[in-house]
């Protein structure tokens, strides 16, 4: 494969609490809820009321600019209630599943064009796992993108292991890309170290990329920046590896099947292991949560704070939980030694202990402060962009300075690291997320 | 305990919150912050700013130890007292507590009152520029003006742009160009250097002359066949048993420190070697010119060139930011300070001005090195 790519810079976050590739318990949740939220840029319309029916793969929400992009019931059952918040805001809509779950017919059929491959995105309430570079929303059905990404395998902290989560979902993972590619060309990058092992390597209908590297190698826009830069004016679009097999599926059976193998990791977790389950499962259902443990959606650089009584979200196939850090360490940066804090700095002694994991804690460990160091945001972003350039001219709201400095190549989640190392504790994915959402409401 | 009384108290409209960033500073540096994160990474590294900063101090250290130890040392040589190790220690200890004593309060009582201000915590920045600027005065300057300068340079270079990370200068070093222009018979000329003020029996001698080896270098006292500048050997130059700031003079000292800030990656040492590489270039080109009989190495063992290659031209803040900028930031430090030591006749040292005069223009190199990258990655695209 000629495809290679070896990205040097990054780091893998030491931290305990992996998942162990086994089954622990599969959940048939009560209640599930279909969150509007999950889909950035999204303004919902509501199809169903309080009461109505819905089968798996029926549709319970709209996009109201593009009423054609449908959003679909994971399960069969009865619409519970629809939750709303401050000025009305929809926030969720619970679903009380059925004990015997049935299927809306979508329709087995691989699509022979473009056009019937969107119409069946469109339909099965798929369509909002595709993303849109620039900019990280929504992709929009009138468009044709440069090219699909798909990135095989996560190098986030605990991150689910794909190989193992879908390497039985091969057939679907193919019909998928067989479907995306009327689109466009698809590209699939498959981490180096374990391709000879990983199922994915046999993939067609699509090009294979291989990645090596720490995080954040598996972030599909930092290959996407290597691969094909994408400049101003083209559009990327990519999907999650876990959605690539529910489109397939789609294609193979005619039936909507969101069902995947949860992560549940973190130092907070008291079992960790893989449990079977859909989006928008309670979060109490997939495991138990002690007391002051905060519940990320997601890996715990970009994850989503649920709360204990919140829902996996639609992308989410990652719960890590993390002691909450409120305790007060006495002359904590003090100290000479602190060995069950991490740091990637050398001005600390992790580097003694490189296959340490540690029992990590959401404390911030310092208080927030001006730029002082920055060579650490370039050490942990293997992109060829100058990450505080780029910070900056967000803060500064600097369209012409963010296209300069490579706004159309990264989402928040690629700068996730700058988060972690900053010494000035800033929230570099919130500004950059403040400048896309700037270069969003110019560019329209 | 300062947290116990937080609720009410020190909260906006609470009855101290005017003094609730001094409050915290101390509070955080006792304990670390409870806060815990609300956006972004839920996890956090260990390190704060706190710690970059004491990693400096610690670095200081060594250059710091031996300059209170050449303080009584140059004493001694020089008015013949005869001190043993430990007396010559003390006195330099005792010589350089008040400096600090004034540059710490000073400093930070403008900092904790800024920061009141600004309603915001405490930088840590000054720990580092506090322990700076006794290390680069002479040792008998008047605490008034030391006062004057630190006050001047912490509120006029360092507050008015915002604090710490802000600056576009290093404070340090303004306060001594601060001193240095208001008050040049303080600070320079030969009979500044050496310490006379608080020995009794010398109270009535008048100062005499000691002029740093730059100087007499400088007025061509250069021995080739020895390699001595002066009275001065260049080994006494390289361990540092001459006069000069209390924190130049041994090279041995500052490469601790400079080891200690390579190691951890708080100061770059790609500024570090550009640097010494500049100073090294000219020192070579003065000497096959003509300028100087001084083999070039002296330029490096000699006045407060490497004190400023290690810890005052690597400040973050007011250094170059990109890689390749380091490195023409670095070189133009330490060639322009030869420059200046070379070819101004009224003026022997240049480490000072040619770090202000590169702090200036480091955002200037960046502009450029950005601009070269981002226009060389525009053209890869349009041809790909």
């Amino acid at each position: 494969m000629s495809n290679n790519l070896d990205l040097k810079k990054g780091l893998d976050i030491p931290i305990k609490g992996v998942a162990a590739p086994e089954v622990i318990k599969s959940v048939s949740p009560d209640i599930v809820a279909v969150k509007p939220t999950d889909f950035a840029g999204l303004v919902p319309r509501l199809l169903v009321k309080e009461g109505d029916a819905v089968k798996a793969g029926s549709p319970v929400m709209a996009d109201k600019q593009r009423p054609e992009i449908l959003f679909t019931s994971p399960v069969s059952g009865k619409v519970e209630s629809i939750v709303r918040g401050q000025k009305r805001k929809l926030l969720a809509v619970l679903i009380k599943a059925d004990a015997k779950q049935e299927y809306a017919e979508l329709g087995a059929k691989a699509p022979a064009t473009a056009a019937e491959a969107k119409e069946l995105l469109l339909k099965s309430g798929l369509w909002g796992a595709l993303i849109q570079r620039p900019y990280g929303i929504m992709a929009k059905p009138e468009d044709t993108p440069k090219a699909i990404f798909v990135s095989s395998f996560s190098t986030a902290p605990l991150a689910a292991n794909t190989d193992f989560v879908l390497g039985d979902a091969l057939q679907d993972i193919q019909a998928g890309i067989d479907a995306l590619a009327k689109i466009a060309p698809v590209h699939v990058s498959i981490r180096k170290e374990t391709q000879s092992a990983s199922p994915f390597h046999k993939l067609e209908n699509a090009t294979l990329h291989t990645v090596s590297g720490k995080h954040p190698a598996g972030n599909v826009g930092v290959q996407i920046s290597h691969i094909a830069p994408i400049q101003k004016g083209e559009l990327v679009w990519t999907v999650s590896l876990l959605h690539l097999a529910a489109i397939g599926h789609v294609v193979n059976t005619g039936k909507l099947d969101l069902t995947r193998k949860v992560a549940v990791t973190g130092p907070g977790a008291t079992r960790t292991g893989y449990v079977v389950c859909l989006p928008g499962t309670p979060v109490k259902e997939i495991t138990p949560v002690p007391a002051d443990i905060r519940v990320v959606g997601g890996d715990v650089l970009t994850g989503e704070n649920l709360g204990a009584d919140g829902y996996l979200g639609f992308f989410q196939n990652q719960l890590t939980l993390l002691p909450e850090g409120h305790e007060r360490e006495w002359f904590g940066w003090a100290k000479p030694f602190r060995p069950n804090v991490h740091s990637s700095s050398w001005c600390y002694f992790s580097w003694l202990t490189p296959k340490k994991q540690y029992d990590m804690d959401t404390n911030l460990h310092g208080g927030p402060r001006a730029f002082v160091e920055t060579k650490c945001f370039e050490d942990v972003t293997p992109m060829d962009i100058f990450p505080i350039y780029l910070i900056k001219a967000c803060l500064a709201g600097d369209i012409e300075k963010m296209e300069k400095f490579g706004i159309y190549e990264v989402l928040p989640e690629d700068l996730a690291l700058c988060d972690y190392v900053d010494p000035s504790k800033n929230e570099i994915q919130a500004y950059i997320q403040k400048g896309i959402d700037l270069m969003i409401k110019e560019m329209a | 305990m300062a947290d116990e009384k937080k609720p009410g108290l020190l909260e906006k409209g609470g009855k101290l919150y005017w003094l609730h960033s001094s409050i915290d500073a101390f509070d955080t540096f006792l304990r670390v912050p409870g806060t815990v994160t609300f956006k972004g990474a839920h996890v956090r590294d260990g390190i704060d700013l706190k710690r970059v900063m004491i990693m400096v101090v610690i670095a200081l250290v060594p250059a710091a130890l031996f300059g209170m130890y050449n303080v009584g040392l140059q004493t001694s040589t020089l008015y013949g007292l005869d001190w043993g190790f430990w007396h010559m220690f003390w006195y330099g200890l005792l010589r350089m507590l008040p400096l600090f004593v004034v540059s710490y309060a000073v400093g930070l009582a403008i900092e904790f009152a800024s920061a009141q201000i600004r309603e915001e915590e405490v930088n840590e920045g000054y720990l580092v520029t506090g322990f700076l600027i006794p290390l680069i005065v002479p040792v008998d300057v008047p605490l008034w003006m030391l006062a004057l300068a630190t006050a001047f340079s912490v509120i006029f270079v360092k507050e008015v742009f915002g604090g710490t990370g802000m600056n576009i200068w290093n404070p340090a070093l303004v306060a001594r160009a601060f001193l240095f222009f208001s008050y040049p018979s303080s600070m320079s000329g030969s009979s500044v250097w050496v310490s006379k003020t608080w020995v009794p029996a010398l109270k009535d001698v008048d100062a005499v002359s000691a002029a740093t080896p730059l100087a007499i270098a400088h007025d061509g006292a250069f021995d080739a066949a020895t390699g001595a500048v002066g009275q001065y050997s260049f080994m006494d130059m390289f361990w540092g048993f001459i006069p000069g700031s209390t924190g130049e003079t041994s090279v041995i000292a500052i490469l601790l420190g400079a080891c200690l800030l390579v190691w951890t990656g708080v100061a770059s040492w790609k500024i570090m070697v550009s640097s010494l590489a500049g100073g090294l270039l000219v020192g070579w080109l003065g000497q096959i010119g003509g300028a100087t009989t001084l083999p070039c190495y002296y330029q490096l063992v000699m006045g407060g060139f490497l004190f400023g290659s290690v810890f005052m031209a690597t400040d973050p803040v007011t250094a170059a930011q990109t890689e390749t900028g380091k490195w023409i930031y670095g070189f133009l430090v330490g060639a322009l300070a030869v420059v200046v030591r070379l070819w101004n006749p009224g003026y022997m040292e240049g480490m000072m001005l040619a770090i202000l005069l590169m702090n200036t223009f480091a955002p200037l190199i960046d502009h450029c090195v950005v601009s070269v990258a981002t226009s060389r990655r525009a053209k890869k695209a349009q041809t790909a």
